[in-house]
């Protein structure tokens, strides 16, 4: 019985010695955000079917997840590429220049709208930054220089225009890049418009954000979930309930669902590309240098998704919902990826 | 089913009581029976509608992918496009273009720059490489005219498939009033037809939903499992034959059955976790591979096997052990020439049932980057891949309308696949299975 045993373990070990070898890879490995996975797969499949290269591997690991596992160190089994649907914080270029890696490449892919939308058999809303964040957020000013729990529990407490239903939002986890981008720009925008807490921001950075980022807890804001899908489904099912989502499921959706107006400005392709849709995010994904030219492929890769078929006004990737940058500033992030220009923050 | 005990003749007068006692209970307890029985019928049916529901959403909602739109064009394959020369590439011709004069040819009346960008949505981004692997299957096709039927774009195949509404306004659709008139002019042509969805089961994933396909994830599958069963059975086995029959009963032993019937009820996310830290980080072995997928299944599988083998061995009666000892044959002959055949069939359904299980797991696949975009078939356990469940997931996740039907259309095939695992365990038991 020990021989039989002995001979398996063998065996077993075997099998992993003769595999464990890190082999070179002949094949980019892409992470990053679950944001930025539709483009990057798009170009990584036209990337593999127009060159005798392999086609990308690209793995939807979430922005930071994705910035980990980049900055984890050089050599084939760390990633080559990373996207991320926020840029990269300086705390993360130390980790980077920790590992060895001090050579980054950025480049932007194009911007992402946030749309907060509701069913279509619902009235279109029209709000503003501030309407938002005194919507959801948990504690708002009570004019005496203190806070309270958010007492509006209907749109109409908040300004008599706004219909007289529940306040009921669905959206994504703390866990995602989009709720992250949302706080970041329409919750934080609209407690901005608030004098107490303007003059916070001036006094106490810390306490500003603590304030403006935080989302209420008391049911009027639903986690449903990363699933965009799903906050979709559910609007359909629930005429009186929103949801916060990417501008690209609302382009898919648009059968189903419309996009609230923030500020006087509909979410529409024009209005995010112009900037006048306030809830716009960028997105990047970044190239380790160290790997060009030892991975092969990869400045290939990045002549793919720079090219104007790829992310041009009328390129694949605006088919799946890219909002492209301008022509000029398209063409200076091509340079630098062409150029491979590190990163400066 | 009666009250009345069996013991001597009881005196007549307690009879009667006690049958008057019976008889005033009866209706009682044959109440309750019958509300007992009601219960059970009550949950099974609860358990069969709710069954009958997923399966009924599922089966709706995703039949219709395993049919595809196609448009059948007349497509010159341009001599002029191809390089001549030795070394000269039939791939690198562009097709696209030869499709798109095709289609110019069809609708010879659309000439505004928007108008032809629409046309040419209405056919699969990926039809150009249909036509190229045409032609490079059979270069003689090169000087002349063919007519084949490639994929129709996923938004045409969805107003086919109805599941755009024409009577929204134009701006609530996908597809455009101009479109939908070259959709329809096609059809009266009959040159716009549902066919078998073979795409489907032969091509890898896609960003294309029209050219997505599980095989790249069933291969995936594949190979993971094979490396799943070849390291979990000969191990769960051995283990299990070890505790069973050869091991001494001691502190030890009782703490290493703890730990295993520990480990079958841990959450699968924590052996990715390890397989992480353990076979990509120390290992080094390659990122996304089924090797190291089917690794780190093998720690998620391995308990259950070991505990329906050792349940098989346990079920294998003394006297068989007993009888082999009297004869003569040494501990290690009686394990394998009596105890392990008769316990065999009940290791291989345990076995089959830890396979399912394994079949079905995402969780511990995310942390060794299994849940990728991976567009390439894999060629063995050490290639990017990734499986069934994992592609469901990363589908139900596309914003793509027509992804929906086949994120169900991909559970119809696992579901598939596990029913077929699940009846070969059953039928292996009903065909092996001993009483004594």
């Amino acid at each position: 019985m020990k021989s039989l045993m002995k001979s398996v373990a063998a065996a077993a070990l075997g099998f992993v010695a003769v595999s464990g070898v890190a082999e070179a890879r002949d094949q980019i490995h892409i992470v990053g955000s679950s944001t930025v996975f539709p483009f990057a797969t798009a170009v990584a499949e036209n990337f593999g079917k127009s060159t005798d290269f392999k086609t990308p591997v690209v793995e939807s690991t979430g922005s930071g997840g994705g910035l980990k596992l980049f900055c984890a160190g050089i050599g084939v089994q760390h990633p080559d590429i990373t996207n991320a649907s926020r840029r990269i914080k300086s705390s993360e270029v130390k980790k980077c220049a920790d590992n060895g890696i001090t050579d980054i490449v950025e480049v932007k892919v194009g911007y992402d709208g946030i749309v907060i939308g509701n069913a279509k058999s619902a009235p279109q809303l029209s709000l503003t930054k501030k309407q938002i964040f005194l919507a959801l957020a948990k504690e708002i000013p009570d004019g005496n220089g203190g806070y309270v729990a958010n007492p509006y529990m209907k749109w109409s407490d908040i300004d008599a225009s706004l219909p007289n239903t529940k306040i009921e939002v669905l959206g994504p986890p703390p866990t995602s890049g989009t709720r992250d981008a949302f706080v970041e720009l329409a919750m934080e925008g609209g407690a901005k418009k608030i004098d107490v807490l303007k003059a916070l921001r001036k006094s106490d950075k810390k306490a500003f954000k603590a304030v403006a980022h935080s989302i209420r807890e008391d049911g009027a804001f639903v986690e449903a979930g990363e699933n965009d899908n799903l906050i979709v489904q559910k609007l359909e099912a629930n005429p009186n309930a929103f949801g916060i989502f990417g501008f690209s499921f609302l382009d898919q959706n648009s059968d189903k669902i419309q996009g609230s107006k923030v500020g006087g400005n509909e979410p529409t392709f024009e209005n995010i590309a112009d900037g006048k849709y306030g809830v716009s995010r960028s997105l990047y994904f970044y190239v380790k240098k160290a790997h060009v030219g030892v991975i092969p492929g990869v400045q290939e890769y990045l002549t793919e998704f720079t090219s104007d078929d790829a992310w041009g006004d009328e390129g694949y990737l605006t088919d799946r919902g890219l909002i492209p940058m301008p022509t000029e500033e398209r063409e200076a992030y091509k340079a630098a990826a062409m150029g491979l220009t590190n990163l400066s923050m | 089913m009666t009250d009345t005990t069996p013991n001597a003749v009881p005196p007549k007068s307690v009879t009667t009581a006690s049958s008057e006692r019976v008889a005033a209970t009866l209706a009682k307890r044959h109440a309750a029976e019958k509300r007992f029985r009601m219960y059970g019928i009550g949950a099974i049916g609860l358990a069969l509608t709710f069954l009958v529901i997923l399966f009924g959403s599922i089966i709706t909602q995703g039949y219709s992918a395993f049919w595809q739109t196609e448009i059948r064009l007349d497509v010159h394959i341009d001599e002029g496009e191809f390089a001549s020369g030795e070394y000269a590439d039939i791939r690198q011709a562009s097709f696209n273009k030869m499709l798109r004069a095709s289609l110019r040819e069809v609708f010879p009346d659309v000439t505004s720059r928007k108008d032809k960008k629409e046309l040419y949505k209405i056919i699969s981004s990926g039809a150009k490489y249909e036509l190229q692997n045409m032609v490079v299957e059979n270069p003689d096709l090169i000087g002349t005219t063919v007519s084949f039927w490639m994929a129709a774009s996923d938004d045409v195949d969805m107003l086919n498939k109805g599941y755009i509404d024409r009577s929204l306004p134009e701006s609530d659709r996908r597809l455009s009033n101009f479109s939908i008139g070259l959709v329809d002019t096609l059809v009266e042509k009959g040159d716009l037809k549902s066919a078998f969805n073979t795409r489907f089961f032969s091509n890898a994933d896609s960003r294309e939903p029209e050219q997505a396909g599980i095989w790249g994830a069933a291969i995936g599958s594949f190979w993971t499992l094979m490396v799943t069963l070849l390291l979990s059975f000969p191990i769960g086995v051995a283990a299990a034959i070890y505790l069973e029959e050869f091991a001494p009963k001691n502190k030890w032993t009782d703490l290493i059955e703890v730990n295993i019937n520990n480990l079958a009820a841990v959450p699968s996310i924590v052996f990715g976790l390890l397989g992480l830290a353990l076979f990509l980080n120390w290992f080094n072995l390659p990122r996304s591979a089924p090797i190291v997928g089917g690794m780190v299944l093998t720690l998620m599988t391995l308990p259950t096997i070991i505990i329906a083998s050792r349940a098989a061995l346990k079920a294998v009666p003394p006297s068989i052990r007993e009888a082999a000892l009297g004869m003569g044959a040494s501990r290690l002959q009686v394990v394998t020439h009596h105890v392990l055949p008769l316990a065999m069939p009940g290791m291989l359904t345990g076995t089959i049932i830890g396979m399912a299980q394994a079949l079905g797991e995402t969780a511990p696949l995310l942390m060794i980057g299994m849940v990728a975009f991976i567009a390439d078939i894999p060629g063995g356990p050490t290639d990017p891949a990734t499986a069934l469940p994992v592609q469901i997931y990363l589908w139900a996740d596309s914003p793509e309308r027509a992804f929906v039907e086949r994120t169900s259309a991909a559970i119809m095939v696992l579901l598939g696949f596990l029913i077929f695992m699940n009846l070969a365990a059953v039928l292996l038991r009903k065909k092996f299975e001993r009483r004594w």
